[in-house]
């Protein structure tokens, strides 16, 4: 076995033995964990059987329910609707957070950068239920409506697509905030101190140099919201109150309610493959902006 | 002007940010059994009763005991990865690295259905090691990050300088090694076991009575009921947060470390 790289070490044969040590127990967990998983779901979702992965024959007959039915098209388009939405908000309101971030020399810079993202390390449970708070009919924003005699009956804003989409939004930012100062690198305050030097107005130096080179965090930012809004279930499960049907409900329920696994699976694997055609498209995208 | 502004729309962002936690925060106080807002008034009524929930408080013992299990063999799964990486080039390494990476390439809920399968038959649905099992294929990943980048840091030559004295490889580990590693280590463990604390989504498909944990109690309950003793609750398992966040800031960084 040949070696590169410089500082790393040769492989010998007492070597070999201390790597092998180093990799079984980590390929071994991630194998049951991630690759057996895989397989399996594969497995299933072409099963006859209707709780087993193998044993039984195989069937197209899920894939033709999860394709075919006009409920699971509903609940398709319900997904991809809401992951442009969540994703649209959530990269308008992440924007001037990273912006600010990037650009700030305020030595509180250190503090708000950890209270922008620190939400991601609150549970999505918790979270959603502070939603469900702000968002229920005697939650903050009817409480405080009906304290100030502005309506009499509660304004409908949970158990409905907009109380998920709201709640998504705030829940997925601080993974759209953390891609864009990732992706801001490339934003320089000289760059921009020329072209003011030259005459340009503040909103051209926007439109013509921070903007074009935001662009890419932001499209990394748009991506990572996206599939994670596709893929929830919790949030829209509880926020929706029972009436937001997309994909993640869907998987939940035929996995954990109705018992129906191959159909559990073969919706996953739709959701597989909208998930990945987006990063292809994405990866497409940002190749072409790079250019 | 227009910079006060921009300040404001920043501040206003920020608030919607912070708002669900802001709130659930106030609500936690509130004297009434069920939810509405304002609060009439204040009281530690809502403390007092999850306290005396116990099916609260054995799941909360629950998720911490498998939060430490996570965290530890993430740490030691981790850190013997980390070094194959670093310090070895082989055959296959690429390999190894993007199988790390993959769970981060598929949404927890496709994983979630997977991993159900393959514990279903073993019978292991409901079980402690079928959800630290679980926990561990979404953990890993972070903790490779973590000690792979306070490994890179680790000046080589204090170890060759060790071996050339005497030391065996591993006594070098022990004595050099592992204390300059200790921060990433740490920040790993710290991070692995408050994701495992906090995972709901996987860990609704593989517990349901025997091994619930927090989240999915508080998941059971609020398809129910919305009342302050789950805002209450909340607020215990945003302090645990807090902690973990000022932790992980104080040894890496925080923006390094997600």
């Amino acid at each position: 076995m040949s070696a590169t790289g410089a500082p790393a070490q040769q492989i010998t044969g007492s070597n070999r033995f201390m790597l092998l040590i180093l990799l079984v127990p980590g390929l071994l967990a991630l194998m049951t964990t991630f690759l057996l998983p895989m397989i399996w779901l594969a497995r299933a979702s072409f099963s006859t059987s209707s709780m087993a992965a193998f044993g039984g024959g195989m069937t197209l007959e899920h894939y033709h329910a999860a394709l075919t039915d006009p409920f699971y098209w509903k609940v398709a388009m319900n997904t991809l609707s809401l992951g442009v939405t969540v994703s649209f908000f959530a990269v308008i309101l992440s924007y001037p957070i990273a912006l600010f971030l990037t650009r700030s020399t305020s030595r509180w810079r250190g503090v708000l950068t950890a209270l922008a993202v620190a939400p991601l390390l609150t549970s999505a449970v918790v979270r959603t239920y502070g939603w469900m708070v702000i968002l229920g009919d005697r939650g903050v924003i009817n409480g405080t409506l009906q304290a100030l005699s502005l309506t009499t009956d509660p304004v409908r804003l949970s158990n409905n697509t907009f109380g998920a989409t709201v709640a998504l939004v705030e829940i997925l930012m601080p993974y759209s905030i953390l891609a864009m100062l990732a992706g801001f690198g490339r934003l320089n305050p000289q760059l921009e101190e020329a072209a003011s030097m030259l005459g340009a107005s503040k909103l051209r130096v926007f439109w013509r140099i921070i903007l074009p080179l935001s662009l890419p965090g932001i499209l990394t930012g748009a991506l990572l919201v996206f599939v994670l809004a596709i893929s929830a279930f919790v949030t829209p499960r509880l926020m929706g109150g029972g009436r937001v049907f997309v994909l993640g409900t869907e998987v939940f329920q035929e996995a954990t309610v109705t018992l129906n696994w191959p159909l559990a699976a073969a919706l996953s694997v739709v959701l597989l493959a909208l998930f990945s055609s987006v990063i292809v498209i994405y990866q497409r995208a940002l190749r072409r902006l790079e250019a | 002007m227009s910079r006060f502004l921009w300040h404001g729309l920043i501040a206003l962002i920020y608030l919607f940010l912070l708002a669900p936690i802001l709130v659930v925060v106030i609500v936690s106080f509130d004297t009434r059994q069920y939810l509405a807002f304002p609060p009439e008034s204040l009281s530690f009524g809502s403390y007092a009763k999850v306290f005396a929930n116990q099916t609260f408080i054995s799941a909360f013992g629950r998720s911490v005991m498998i939060g430490l299990a996570v965290g530890l063999a993430a740490v030691v799964i981790g850190t013997l990865l980390s070094m194959a990486l670093v310090r070895y080039r082989f055959r296959g390494r690429e390999g190894v690295n993007f199988l790390i990476l993959a769970p981060f390439l598929v949404p927890h809920i496709v994983l979630a259905v997977g991993i159900m399968l393959v514990l279903a038959p073993m019978q292991l649905l409901d079980s402690y090691t079928g959800i630290i099992l679980a926990h561990l294929g979404i953990t890993v990943p972070y903790t490779v990050r973590t000690i792979t980048m306070s490994l890179m840091s680790v000046d080589r030559r204090v170890e060759e300088a060790a071996m050339v004295h005497g030391a065996t490889p591993f006594a070098v580990f022990r004595r050099i090694t592992l204390p300059l590693i200790a921060p990433g280590l740490i920040a790993g463990g710290v991070i692995a076991f408050l994701i495992s604390f906090d995972e709901a989504t996987i860990s609704l498909f593989i517990v349901s009575v025997k091994v619930s944990t927090l989240p999915t109690e508080i998941y059971n309950y609020l398809e129910v009921s919305t009342d302050p003793q789950i805002a209450a609750l909340s607020v215990l398992l945003i302090a645990i947060s807090i902690v973990v966040v000022i932790a992980v800031e104080k040894l890496i960084g925080l923006r390094r470390a997600l």
